[in-house]
């Protein structure tokens, strides 16, 4: 773990001089540092309890990454990455997003929280919305002109392999699609930090299969850095550049482990004897989260 | 494919001969069993009556005040109902703090009252509007406080990663997610809002078709009782059916609506 700490803070000292320096690159790592959690704690305070949720949370995520985190239910990852969305305050820490601080105190920078794209477990689509209205709805809280907005929506709807689907109702689509739909709204705003939050927990294997080759070709495509919170270990393997292990009571960063696979990867590599042998370490790593 | 089309007109036959089947019945049954025409006229007496009537100027005027008292109590209720309920809905200590008296008055039958509104709003339209009011209003105010408090939180959380601003949130999220809510009690709201009005003529004033009805009643005019009683159900239906037209209007995206297309076909 602390060889992991060290490693990370130093991608952290050295994407900060890079950032300084470094303009617009394309997304290659390690590039600037996207996002940055120093030191990230949560407690929840009721009159009974207080429960340390998250305590010590330090990672550095550059430009056009791809980072897993994983953990069991309760070891406070969909905590974290509200943390991250701006829903709420941390208890300790700071989280700098291209070196801007999201948080003052309790109350999120909404300049800041602006380049942000969430996507949640459910796709949380609005039934009163068409396809096309729901996609451009942050453009269109923001003050985007209706021609802008509907070029926009298209080309995502595109993007996303909705194509055509523009004008249909979300009572008409799959939870793939709709959670597709949900994804392209994240998007578009042009984020600069993606951030998901089990977006493909709700949906049957085969589909989820599938999302997770469409969204690793959207992340390539919109050179996208990207926070994705699963449980689900391959889920992580495969999409991740590199997958967070946190473990719970309190939550914390356990190990970081890189995946030496280039992006994109078919669905052949999860075959591949290095594949299999990361995901078995990760199952006994979170095997052992159970025991302690 | 042709399952739907059967779907589709399915209705359109059976209600006619259902109505047809019933009215035969009726007849065979007063023949049959000598019933007095007092108690029971046979369908073609009131149907005879119903054209008189129909014909009646008189009778418009009086289906014209029930449906003006009607309108008047029901979009009173609308405003009241819409107000309290979101205030109810929104703030939790008032709602914790009117709650005892919300249910008591709930519980009170409020047809009792319509004789404490005569005297304080005389026999004209004023205590039979505020009595359909009375009635149409608890149905909408329940109704918006749980649409109100109904608003998904995942939506709520999209809003907020979202920036939007507190009318943001309302005019997107909140207004239409609660649509469906306050048209399911405009919908009750309508029919009670039509008993109201004419369980308040019943018992006061000489307009109306509730007046209608107690002056035929009085006269032993069976078959003019009836037909008055059927114009009565029309307008209920027409009433109805302007509330129902106006929710596919206004909230064709909501399971009630197209739920009802597939149905329908």
């Amino acid at each position: 773990m602390n060889e992991i700490d060290g490693r990370s803070r130093m991608a952290a000292d050295s994407a900060r001089t890079v950032d300084k320096t470094a303009g617009a690159r394309p997304a290659a790592s390690p590039g600037p540092a996207k996002l940055e959690l120093i030191g990230i704690g949560k407690e929840f305070r009721t009159k009974r309890a207080h429960t340390q949720a998250l305590s010590g949370i330090d990672l550095t995520i550059s430009d056009g990454e791809f980072v897993s985190i994983i953990g069991r239910s309760g070891c406070g990852k969909t905590t974290l990455l509200r943390m991250l969305a701006g829903l709420l305050s941390p208890s300790a820490g700071q989280i700098l997003i291209e070196g801007r601080s999201l948080w003052d105190g309790t109350k999120a920078d909404t300049s800041v929280v602006s380049q942000l794209g969430v996507v949640f477990q459910e796709a949380n689509l609005f039934p009163w919305y068409s396809v096309a209205e729901n996609i451009a709805l942050p453009l269109r809280l923001r003050g985007d002109g209706k021609a802008d907005r509907l070029a926009r929506a298209a080309e995502l709807a595109e993007l996303v392999g909705l194509g055509g689907f523009e004008s249909s109702y979300p009572r008409e689509l799959s939870g793939g699609m709709r959670q597709r739909v949900a994804i392209a709204r994240a998007l578009s705003t042009r984020p600069k930090l993606l951030l998901m939050d089990e977006p493909f927990g709700a949906l049957d294997a085969l589909t989820r299969e599938r999302m997770n080759l469409e969204l690793q070709r959207i992340a390539l495509a919109t050179e996208a850095t990207v926070v994705f919170i699963t449980h689900d270990i391959t889920e992580a393997v495969f999409l991740g550049d590199r997958v967070v292990h946190l473990t719970p009571r309190p939550g914390r960063i356990r190990q970081v482990k890189t995946v030496e696979f280039q992006r994109p990867r078919s669905i052949d590599v999860q075959t591949e004897a290095a594949f299999g042998a990361m995901e078995r370490d990760l199952r006994h790593a979170l095997d052992d989260d159970e025991k302690g | 494919m042709n399952n739907d089309r059967v779907r589709k007109i399915l209705p359109w036959v059976s209600t006619p001969l259902i109505l047809l089947v019933f009215f035969l019945a009726w007849e065979a049954f007063v023949r049959a069993f000598e019933v007095s025409p007092l108690v029971l006229p046979p369908p073609l007496a009131v149907l005879e009556s119903l054209t008189e009537v129909v014909v009646d100027p008189e009778t418009w005027e009086h289906a014209g005040v029930t449906a003006a008292e009607t309108i008047g109590g029901f979009l009173i209720a609308l405003a009241f109902g819409v107000a309290v309920g979101v205030l109810l809905g929104k703030v939790a200590w008032i709602e914790l703090s009117l709650r005892p008296l919300i249910v008591a008055s709930q519980v009170v039958p409020k047809v009792a009252l319509i004789p404490l509104f005569v005297i304080w709003f005389g026999f004209g339209m004023t205590s039979k509007v505020i009595m359909s009011a009375m009635l149409a209003f608890f149905p909408i105010m329940l109704n918006v406080q749980l649409g109100v408090r109904s608003v998904d939180k995942g939506q709520r959380e999209v809003m907020r990663s979202l920036n939007a601003t507190r009318w943001q949130t309302f005019n997107h999220l909140e207004l239409k997610s609660t649509m469906p809510y306050v048209f399911a009690g405009m919908e009750v709201g309508i029919v009670l809002a039509i008993i109201g009005a004419i369980v308040g003529e019943y018992l006061g004033g000489n307009e109306g078709l509730g007046y209608l009805v107690v002056r035929t009643l009085n006269e032993l005019d069976a078959p003019a009782l009836f037909a008055t009683i059927m114009l009565l159900s029309v307008l209920g239906l027409v009433l109805y059916f302007a509330v129902n037209s106006l929710k596919r209007f206004v909230i064709p995206w909501h399971e009630s609506v197209y739920g009802q297309h597939d149905v329908n076909g």
